[in-house]
């Protein structure tokens, strides 16, 4: 296992885009920070965001692992083209003359995709930890830890999100494609979750449920916005008379299908590859 | 003689197209063995299938003994297939280092193959600034890495310049000298006559010949004959047990020998049927001739 994770490392070590893409990745994940110096000074208001309570333990989890989540999007071009450039550099077919089998090189990626992951997460939880100490109101160690399942629901969803690009690097062999596609079925996920919702079963939960069944949908509906969660606006919304009955937290049956999304992917990426001629 | 690796009806369709049809030959230790067919003669695709990149349709192959998987196999081989691939961004060591990793082998002989290739002082080169000779040289020096027991190489030379290929050839022998068997897949004839002791003629999928490349050379040669009674001429070579064929171009007769014989020996004959000759000369084939002589007929004929 460790020989296959030095083989990819040895690959992205020495690629420039790679390397500029997944430092700007980390870097941005540590720039949430500087939403806690946005502040308006209108007249006789002044507002500051930081004190607002998102920097609140347990909170900061949930905001964190949210608004980190957006940024996935960097990562995934990176494992996009570490999968096409194969192809494209016909790297994948010498590779395999040299002695790698096909099961270990989708092994190889999976586990670099896993290993991005999991830095992504413990990333995320150290600029969260110095976040919090730093503005949360409250700093007992049971509310510090409590809410850790945002952690684990960032890290599968991330792991599920890269899986998806690793096959669709696979399946479509050419990096700008790739990612063309992956938004495409993001549009078409939509449409068909507008029809279902729209036409087909009107004024019932039914779309919703299976709209959850969706990958991209699946993956989102892991960590819902937070924002609505703040107490400045929980408030207001109470002001103005509407309530919000809305469930934030994260459920093992979500969790369950990201996870069967992955190993589907995973899968699937083995098959096409075993399938193929070089 | 220990063998290497053995093919057994080995075919490979795409769609209605057979590729490879039925191929079975095998490699023994210690030889130099040549692929020699026309382009698209399905040379590449059967090399595909042994290297684990193009999926069989069916038939068997075995590498060394047979109880090991094709990839387990694979390492022990070095082999090029057409072009060199190699990471563009990463310098000559980097990607060799990374064969290393790949072929689970000490680092330590990238020096040594760069040298032998002649591309030690480029090491640290990016490989996209390579030519092509130096990128085919590399990919030679990514085969040796793991001291292979076989080398295959795919159409080497192809695309090079006359110094290329010469740089190329050198190579070859060189580590044909040190008793590597060696197995080049070839359209060149020359190519396989310099280098090989044995090869295997493919077209169309189907296996020609194989066998030691002097065997092939030795044919009986032939006989192109003129007298004034071509008609006759042609009549009494046909009736003549020790000739095989007979054809007549440019009114020029060529009669193919089934065994050794004399230019006198065939002068008298003719002359004691009544005939005399006005042009008689004995040739022996080329070894273009008769690979182009094997490669234009049909199996069956």
């Amino acid at each position: 296992m460790l020989r296959l994770l030095e083989i990819e490392y040895l690959k992205l070590r020495y690629s420039r885009s790679a390397k500029i893409l997944v430092l700007t990745y980390f870097i941005l994940i540590t720039f949430i920070a500087l939403i806690a110096s946005i502040e308006f000074n209108l007249g006789e208001i002044n507002f500051r965001v930081a004190d607002q309570g998102i920097f609140n333990f347990p909170y900061i989890w949930h905001f964190n692992s949210y608004i980190a989540a957006l940024l996935k999007l960097f990562l995934a071009i990176v494992i996009v083209s570490m999968m096409s450039n194969e192809y494209s550099n016909r790297t994948l077919k010498q590779n395999l003359i040299d002695g790698l089998s096909k099961k270990e090189f989708i092994a190889s990626k999976f586990l670099t995709v896993t290993v991005f992951s999991l830095i992504s997460t413990l990333f995320l939880f150290i600029v969260s930890m110095i976040l919090g100490l730093s503005f949360s109101d409250f700093n007992e160690a049971a509310i510090i830890f409590s809410d850790m399942e945002y952690m684990i629901a960032y890290f599968v969803k991330l792991t599920g999100f890269f899986a998806f690009c690793m096959f669709l690097g696979i399946l479509i062999k050419r990096s700008a494609f790739a990612l063309g596609f992956l938004f495409i079925w993001w549009i078409l996920e939509s449409i068909v979750y507008g029809v279902l919702k729209w036409k087909v079963f009107r004024d019932s939960e039914i779309a919703d449920n299976i709209a959850r069944f969706f990958p991209l949908e699946s993956m989102s509906n892991l960590i819902k916005e937070p924002f609505s969660r703040l107490s400045a606006v929980q408030t207001a919304a109470t002001q103005l008379g509407s309530e919000f009955e809305k469930d934030y937290g994260i459920h093992w049956d979500q969790l369950l299908i990201v996870i069967l999304w992955t190993a589907i992917f995973v899968f699937l990426s083995y098959s096409l590859l075993k399938k193929r001629d070089l | 003689m220990e063998t290497i690796l053995s093919l057994k009806d080995l075919t490979k369709k795409y769609g209605a197209l057979t590729a490879v049809d039925n191929l079975s030959f095998a490699i023994k230790k210690g030889n130099v063995y040549g692929i020699l067919g026309p382009n698209g003669s399905g040379k590449s695709t059967t090399l595909g299938m042994v290297l684990n990149v193009v999926n069989k349709t069916s038939g068997e192959f075995a590498w060394f003994s047979g109880n090991m998987d094709t990839h387990e196999a694979l390492k022990k081989v070095g082999a090029i297939i057409e072009h060199p691939n190699f990471y563009p961004y990463m310098t000559a060591a980097q990607n060799l280092a990374l064969v290393c990793k790949i072929k689970d082998v000490p680092k330590d002989k990238i020096d040594e193959k760069l040298e032998i290739v002649g591309l030690l002082d480029r090491k640290d080169s990016k490989f996209r600034t390579f030519s092509l000779g130096m990128k085919q040289r590399l990919a030679i020096a990514s085969a040796l890495l793991n001291d292979p027991k076989i080398l295959i190489l795919d159409e080497p030379t192809n695309g090079l310049d006359p110094q290329g290929i010469h740089q190329i050839r050198e190579i070859i022998r060189k580590i044909a000298a040190g008793g590597t068997t060696i197995l080049l897949a070839s359209h060149l004839l020359d190519e396989v006559e310099k280098v090989c002791s044995h090869v295997v003629i493919i077209r169309n999928g189907k296996k020609l010949y194989s066998g030691p490349v002097d065997a092939i050379n030795a044919s009986h040669g032939f006989f192109e004959l003129q007298a004034k009674n071509m008609q006759l001429l042609q009549e009494l070579l046909i009736a003549h047990p020790g000739i095989d064929k007979v054809s007549e171009k440019e009114s020029i007769v060529t009669a193919i020998l089934k065994e050794p014989m004399d230019a006198e020996t065939i002068n008298e004959y003719l002359f004691e049927k009544g005939l005399s000759l006005s042009y008689l000369v004995k040739r022996k084939e080329s070894l273009e001739e008769q690979f182009l002589q094997l490669t234009n007929q049909t199996p069956t004929a």
